[in-house]
Parts: structure tokens; C-alpha cells; sequence
């Protein structure tokens, strides 16, 4: 028995769902695969591989905007871009080093599913802030669409904004189409060192609250600094905060921030190129790729920023981590443990607010631990009502998120 | 009224007196409103075409009333129409005969600023303005800023996905909401995101901002709010073509530079507001364009250069720069009062709002000088032109009989033109009642029983605001049978590994 159907077009696919609901199959749904180990392990029959849709159909540079079929590999659409002078501004992070498999994988399709976002998220915000229409097949079997092409929009429910992070649970995406920026022209970064993290939540504080347009503000603590590119002869804590921009700007808002940081600690900036490479490593948590510490248990967390500093005052020693999002955002490895750590950190997060995502942990554990955050009674029957809504025999990407949804 | 309502319940009708009295045993006091007299102020919204007084008004102050309110007209399968300040163009607070009409306007308090955070929080009949008034000595500000901001609550923001001249810089209210508290049709209680970015899970949030008060009651709202801008400074050209002004947005875009704001109107438009404010707009041009440029003064200074250079090089036939706050304001003043500038050149005006591909913009205007013509009625745009969202005034005289019906039919041969030429019926004023029975010109009826089933999810009796953004209501078990096409489908045609 073949497990893999290959549609062609987004015809076979609606094929494939309806034929799937009649035989009561269960489909996984991919593009690449390049994110098939992040969620819970699902039990499924067949595979639905969408890589074959691929190709971009519609790129309007002076209208911001771009449409592709959903497997179209997320790489070609970020050369495309780029050759225009552009970008996909919610800088879309690359799981494939810390899943161990290689990077520069996956599919539009796949990022928006995933609402991927990287440092930049704290100016321009994620994958489901510049996700304007697209097509898809419930798990009903019918072609629906929302959205349009056109970056305002109000008309009817914004579907968007429920497909981007679901996972492949409610509708398989045929063709989707995104908003795409200016990319800047050049960037530097500001680098206070030596900071605890305390220090360091409150630096960034300061650093968002500043009219300097930070579009970039990490903490790397002095266990992991050495891991990302242009630090490793870094013997503390670095704290960085990233400025984009035209050349006369930048150099202004450099000396501003640079002033203003100078009472936290000493200050350091790099130029262009170091500071790209630098906010590469941030966005793909470096420190827990390339076979890095893979025997951690990688977390993701999401809290409010000013706090994210406690998290490493209520955790267990042992535990390696960093901070993005101006502290928002805590990429922690737990050190071993029946859990994976997870009762520590939903603990941490009860007391936070936000939510704790379990990134790489081998399959028996995702089975076992909750991976996406657990959810209060009435959000969680509302999650599951609003599953059924879209694919009521749940046949797409069954339990991936939630066992039941 | 041209728009037909769901069907008034007897039944409920029959019960008014019982049920005055339970709501008021819920909310007491002046909070449940019954009088004729009294409900006047609610019986329409910004939309004045559409009028109709509620059963009675209920305006709760706290989020255990709403609960009770809902829960209590969910068990009694009454109907309730949520109301923030009653400035939807789209009639999304239109009350219904046989239906409550909640009032938010009691929520009215500004709950926690928090600087570390960037946030607000806040009760859903704050203004607009009042989020960005709370924090504008310490320099912050709220981004969307709708044209309706000194009245329009944060609430009803939520509820429409407000917009407003900033939003191709700084996005929209789904981009800047965090978290809220929201009380189903129910009466559960729900508490959706926080002070931290991104859901956990579904996103919710993301669903609930824009579903035109369908969905839920917002009862607690957390917005992030930013450090304002050193410095803005705006340009004010005048092209000989609408064309030419189009071909100068596209170029300052091209050119990778997005301005705060970017604004542009037609000569109608021009005229009617110059008569108005005397804002020193030039009368000789077919098209204006006003771009906002803000940030750091170094930034502006050279971003202005360069709009400058793209402006002349586009056939710019006026060009001012301002230099001061005074001047750039000035150049705002007339823009910002189109609306009341259009209104004095006419009895009435039937505001638009569709949203197309920019490049479409010198098409749409002929078009429409063309329906101007056949429909007998003036037109005059503006336009926000860095993301395609325009806004055709359409002048009628509502005592001239067949007028306002000849106006609907000029708005609505617009927008379907803005659907056939790639755009939308709406970028941010909302269906509502107003382009509900346009819906099947963008969407399908798979499209929209789609909507609909994920509106069950929320509300399974189809209890809050009916007859709002769908022209076919479907009750939820209806639209949740399945057919599904076992034994018809042959083995998919598919490659298979």
C-alpha cells in the first residue's frame, strides 16, 4: 500500500481530501518535511506532500505583494524578493539545524502554518501579520478561500490569521499570497556587555521605549555567548540590540542608543556584516543547532518581555538559554529529565502568562508531554469546536497540536 | 430601509415586559433603557441610512453582567446587537427589533499602563484616542489611528479591525493586540493572549478582531502601544494626472522607502476641502498626494530628498515641503476634514470604502467618472493611496426622491468594480449591513458557509448581531452536515509513492 499521494494541482488535492474522508484515511500533510519533527507525533495513514505545487504566480514588487502555491520552497521566494531589494520582514526562522536536518529548507506553505517569526517580530511581527489571502481544502473536502491580494482588508473573517499557526490541522493551503517589504538598506548593531539578566530585560526595555526603532533586541547570557557567530572569543554576556535603516540614519539612531545604553555597561557595536551574521544565529538559536547540545530538550517560550528574566530565576540549574524579543522570547535546553522540564516551565509560564512551546525532543516524549501549551478548559473546547468547524472527521494532521484536535 | 433583517421573533416580542425586567434584575438602575424616547440615541450608527430601535438597551459596567446579560438571552434565544460609540459606516451596531442592544460604553476605564512592556490594557469603551492621550506625556502612543478616533472605542476597533492613515507604516488593530477578555453568546468567560506576542495555540485573537461583533464581547483589551517618532515631516504635490500621482506612490515604494502616511485626492475632493479650510491646497491639479515621512531627523531629512526627487521626476506640477509642525499640520487639516468639507458642498454623501491593486487607481477613477455620469450623482475620492484603500464620496440629496437609492446603486456598481479589478468590498470600515449582500461578489457560497460554521463555533444559535455580514443565514446544524461522496469517488488520480 503506497502512503504517499503527490497531488499536481490544487484540484488533486481536493481529490485527495475527499477521497481521504470517504475511506476514512488520515492525512499528514507536508510540504518539505523540514518541520515534521516540531509538534506531537500524529497517527495518520497516508502522507499528503504538496511539495509538486510549487512555483510563484503573481509578484507585484511596487504592491508589496506576492502569491505562490503553498509548496513553493520558502528559499526561492526569499531569492526572489531579495533581488528586488526586498524581503519577507517577519524574517522566518529556520528549524533545520536545531531539528537536525539541513537549513534553507521548507515551504511558504509550511511557514505560514507554522507562523514562523524571527527577532524581527518585535517592529514588523510574524508570519500571520503579513498573510493577506490564500486558497485551501477543508478537512471537509471543499475549496475554500479568504482574504485577497490587497494589504487592507476587512471583508469578512480574517481566516488568515486562523490558518497561520494551526499546524495543517483545519485546511491543506493550495495557493496563499503574502506581503513582501523594502528590505533595508544596511544595519548595525549596538552591544552592551556584561549585563545579568536582569539587567539586561531592563536594558532592552529602554532600548524599546526609545524612539531609535530597535528592530532587534537580544540577551546572551555568558553560557552561550561563545556559541553564535563573531562571539566565540566572548568571555560575557552580551546584549544586542539591532538598528535598520538608511545610512544617515542609522549612524544617528547608533550614537543615540549607544549613549543611552552606556550606563548599563560597556558598549560596543558591529558593523553590517558582523551584525547579520549575528541576528542569523539569534533567529535560528544557533546554540541549539548543528548538532549542538541535541540532546537537550529544546523549549520555546513566549511571556511578557519585561519578565522574561525570572524564567531563569525559577528554573533549574543546569538549564541553558537565551533571550530574544527584547526578553519575550527564551530559547531554553532542560537538562535531561522525565519530562523534558516540562512541569518547570508550564509552572514558570502560569506565573508569567504566555505559553511554552516543546521544539526537539524525541518522539516518545512529544507523545507523552504536552508540546504546545495546555489550554484553560473554555479555550480548550472552543479550539476543538472551531477544529471541527473546518475538518469535522478529523482527518488533517489529527493530534498534532492537541490529542482530540 | 433597502436591506432586509432576520425576521423579528414574535414570541420574544411578546415576553418585552418579562424580559425588561429579568435584564434588569441583572444590570440594575439606569442601566437597562426602555423607553422610546430614551433608546432614540441607539437606533442607528455612523450608517444614518438604517434606523430601527431595540427591544431595550442594556448597558452593563461589568464583565460578570455581560455574562449574565448573554448567558441569560442565549438560554431565552434572544438576540443580542453589541454597541461600542456607534461610529460603524457599515451598520454593524444597527439594532434589531426583537434583539438587545449591549451597550460597552460604561467600560470606560483605562485599567494598567505598562512601559516595560509596551502595553496598555484596557476596557473596551476607551476611545481610540484615549489609549494614546493616557500615554502621550511619557511620549508613547496607540499606531491605528481611524478618522473617527475622538469618538470610536477600542472596543468597536476591535470588532471592525480599525484602520487609519498610518496603517501601511504600523499596521492595523489585529497587528497591535496582544490579548483580551471576551465573553461568548454563552456567557463563558474567555482570556485570550496577554502581554506576550503570538498565541499559544490558535489564534484566536486574530479571528475574534474584525468578526464585527459576531463572535463575542470584548470586555478587556491589551494593545501595545510605541515611543513616537522623533520627528515627522509631510510633502504636498500636485500632479496634472491621477495617473502621474499614481506612478509616484508606486515609486516611493519601489524605491523601498514606506511612509507613515500617504495620502491622496481627486480634484472634487481638492475643491471641496480648500472652500473648507483654506489649507492652501493647489486648485489646478487633477490629483494631490500628502506623504508623511517619520522617524529619527536625520532619516526624514534624507527620506524627503528623496520623495522630492521621485515627485518631480513623476511630472509634479506643485510641491511644498513642510518645515515646521504648523505647516505639516496644515497639510493634514484638509485631508482630515474631507469628510465634513464634502458634507457642506452636499446635503448628504454615501461614504465608500474598497480597497484595489494601486496600479488599478487610473482605471477605478474613470470608471467611476463614468457610473458619475450615468448615475447623475458628483464623486469625489480620497484615498489611501500607499495601500490601495479608496474612498468615494458619493453627493445625493436624500429629500430628492429615488436619490439615496440611486447613491446604493452607484456604491455598489463601485465596489463590485473593485472586487472584478483583484481588490475587496471593505479595508476597514466592515460588511455590516451595508455590503452584506455584496458578499457573494468576492465569496463563494462554500466560501461563506465556511465563515459561518466557524461563527458555530462561537456561537451555535446564531444569537449575536444576525443579519450582519452574511446575506444567508444558515442555522448550525444545517451547515454542519457532511456529504460525504463515499463509494463515488474513484481511487484518486494522484501519483502515489
Amino acid at each position: 500500500m503506497p502512503d504517499v499521494l503527490k497531488p499536481r494541482d490544487a484540484r488533486d488535492v481536493e481529490n485527495a481530501v475527499v477521497w481521504a474522508l470517504a475511506e476514512g484515511k488520515r492525512l499528514d500533510v507536508v510540504g518539505q518535511g523540514s518541520k515534521r519533527l516540531l509538534g506531537r507525533p500524529s497517527q495518520t495513514d497516508l502522507t499528503l506532500d504538496l511539495s509538486a505545487l510549487s512555483g510563484v504566480t503573481l509578484y507585484e514588487p511596487e504592491e508589496l505583494v506576492l502569491s505562490a502555491r503553498a509548496g513553493t520552497p520558502i528559499a526561492e521566494i526569499e531569492k526572489l524578493v531579495a533581488d528586488k531589494g526586498q524581503e519577507l520582514a517577519f524574517e522566518p526562522l529556520d528549524y533545520g539545524p536545531m531539528l537536525g536536518l539541513p537549513s534553507g529548507r521548507g515551504t511558504i506553505g509550511g511557514v505560514l502554518a507554522a507562523n514562523l517569526a524571527g527577532p524581527r517580530r518585535i517592529k514588523a511581527g510574524a508570519a500571520r501579520d503579513h498573510f493577506l489571502g490564500f486558497s485551501a481544502v477543508s478537512g471537509r473536502g471543499e475549496t475554500f478561500k479568504s482574504g485577497g491580494r490587497v494589504v487592507k482588508n476587512v471583508t469578512g473573517y480574517d481566516l488568515c490569521k486562523l490558518l497561520a499557526g494551526s499546524f495543517g490541522t483545519l485546511a491543506v493551503m493550495t495557493d496563499v499570497t503574502i506581503k513582501t517589504l523594502p528590505r533595508a538598506e544596511s544595519e548595525v548593531s549596538v552591544m552592551v556587555l556584561g549585563l545579568d539578566d536582569r539587567q539586561a530585560c531592563v536594558a532592552m526595555a529602554e532600548a524599546m521605549g526609545s524612539s531609535c526603532e530597535v528592530s532587534g533586541a537580544a540577551h546572551l547570557p555568558a553560557h552561550l555567548v561563545m556559541h553564535f557567530e563573531g562571539l566565540k572569543a566572548q568571555g560575557q554576556a552580551a546584549t544586542v540590540l539591532r538598528l535598520e535603516g538608511v545610512g544617515p540614519s542609522i549612524a544617528h539612531r547608533k550614537s543615540v542608543l549607544a549613549a543611552m545604553m552606556k550606563r548599563h555597561g560597556q558598549v560596543e557595536t558591529l558593523d553590517e556584516t558582523a551584525s547579520r551574521r549575528l541576528w542569523r544565529d539569534i533567529r535560528d538559536a544557533a546554540p541549539f543547532g548543528h548538532g549542538l547540545e541535541a540532546d537537550r530538550a529544546l523549549w520555546r517560550l513566549s511571556v511578557p518581555p519585561a519578565r522574561g528574566f525570572e524564567l531563569g530565576e525559577m528554573v533549574s540549574t543546569g538549564a541553558q538559554m537565551f533571550y530574544d524579543w527584547a526578553g519575550g522570547l527564551i530559547w531554553i535546553g532542560m537538562p535531561q529529565a522525565e519530562d523534558a522540564g516540562a512541569l518547570q516551565l508550564r509552572d514558570a509560564v502560569a506565573i508569567l502568562g504566555g505559553h511554552a512551546t516543546l521544539i526537539r525532543a524525541p518522539a516518545a516524549m512529544r507523545a507523552a508531554v504536552d508540546v504546545f501549551e495546555p489550554q484553560d478548559n473554555g479555550v480548550a473546547a472552543l479550539t476543538k469546536r472551531v477544529k471541527e468547524s473546518f475538518d469535522p472527521r478529523g482527518i488533517l494532521n489529527p493530534g498534532r497540536m492537541w490529542a482530540g484536535v | 430601509m433597502s436591506v432586509r433583517m432576520p425576521p423579528a421573533d414574535k414570541a420574544v416580542l411578546s415576553r418585552r415586559e418579562e424580559i425588561v425586567r429579568a435584564l434588569r434584575a441583572i444590570v440594575p438602575g439606569e442601566g437597562v433603557i426602555s423607553g422610546d424616547i430614551e433608546m432614540r440615541p441607539y437606533e442607528s450608527d455612523g450608517l444614518t441610512a438604517y434606523r430601527q430601535l431595540p427591544m431595550v438597551v442594556v448597558l452593563p459596567s461589568t464583565t460578570q453582567q455581560v455574562s449574565e446579560v448573554l448567558r441569560y438571552c442565549h438560554q431565552n434565544r434572544i438576540k443580542v446587537v453589541p454597541r461600542g460609540a456607534g461610529t460603524s459606516l457599515s451598520g454593524g451596531a444597527l439594532p434589531l427589533e426583537d434583539g438587545v442592544l449591549l451597550g460597552m460604553g460604561k467600560f470606560s476605564r483605562i485599567r494598567e499602563i505598562d512601559y516595560a512592556n509596551r502595553v496598555v490594557v484596557a476596557e473596551p469603551g476607551v476611545t481610540n484616542l484615549g489609549v494614546s492621550k493616557a500615554v502621550e506625556d511619557d511620549g508613547f502612543y496607540y499606531a491605528p489611528d481611524p478618522s473617527s478616533q475622538i469618538a470610536c472605542t477600542i472596543g468597536g476597533n476591535i470588532a471592525e479591525n480599525s484602520g487609519g492613515v498610518h496603517c501601511l507604516k504600523y499596521g492595523m488593530t489585529t497587528n497591535n493586540v496582544l490579548g483580551c477578555e471576551l465573553v461568548l453568546m454563552t456567557g463563558e468567560i474567555l482570556r485570550i493572549g496577554g502581554k506576550h506576542l503570538d498565541a499559544g495555540g490558535y489564534d484566536l485573537l486574530g479571528i475574534i478582531t474584525g468578526s464585527e461583533g459576531l463572535l463575542g464581547v470584548v470586555t478587556e483589551i491589551t494593545v501595545r502601544i510605541l515611543k513616537k517618532p522623533e520627528t515627522a515631516r509631510a510633502l504636498l504635490v500636485g500632479f496634472p494626472t491621477s495617473e502621474d500621482a499614481g506612478e509616484c506612490v508606486g515609486r516611493i515604494i519601489g524605491a523601498g522607502i514606506i511612509p507613515g502616511g500617504m495620502e491622496m485626492m481627486d480634484k472634487p475632493a481638492i475643491h471641496a476641502v480648500e472652500e473648507f479650510v483654506h489649507a492652501g491646497y493647489p486648485l489646478d491639479v487633477e490629483a494631490l498626494l500628502i506623504v508623511e515621512l517619520d522617524g529619527g531627523k536625520a532619516e526624514v531629512d534624507h527620506l524627503i530628498e528623496r520623495v522630492e526627487a521621485i515627485a518631480r521626476a513623476c511630472r509634479a506640477s506643485t510641491l511644498r515641503i513642510s518645515n515646521n509642525e504648523e505647516e505639516r499640520l496644515l497639510f493634514w487639516a484638509g485631508r482630515k476634514a474631507a469628510f465634513p468639507a464634502v458634507g457642506r458642498i452636499s446635503p448628504d454623501y454615501y461614504c465608500m470604502d474598497g480597497t484595489i491593486p494601486r496600479a488599478q487607481l487610473p482605471l477605478v477613477l474613470a470608471r467611476m467618472r463614468e457610473m458619475s455620469k450615468k448615475y447623475d450623482l458628483q464623486v469625489a475620492n480620497v484615498f489611501h493611496a500607499g495601500d490601495g484603500n479608496l474612498h468615494p464620496l458619493i453627493l445625493y440629496d436624500a429629500n430628492n426622491p429615488g436619490e439615496l437609492e440611486r447613491a446604493e446603486a452607484f456604491g455598489s456598481d463601485v465596489l463590485r468594480l473593485c472586487v472584478e479589478v483583484g481588490g475587496v468590498l471593505t479595508g476597514e470600515h466592515g460588511v455590516g449591513v451595508e455590503k452584506r449582500d455584496l458578499m457573494p461578489a468576492m465569496f463563494s457560497e462554500i466560501d461563506l458557509n465556511q465563515q459561518q460554521r466557524l461563527k458555530c463555533a462561537f456561537d451555535s444559535e446564531g444569537l449575536l448581531n444576525p443579519g450582519k455580514v452574511f446575506p444567508q443565514l444558515h442555522r448550525c446544524a444545517e451547515l454542519g452536515r457532511m456529504h460525504v461522496r463515499a463509494g463515488k469517488v474513484a481511487f484518486p488520480d494522484i501519483p502515489r509513492f
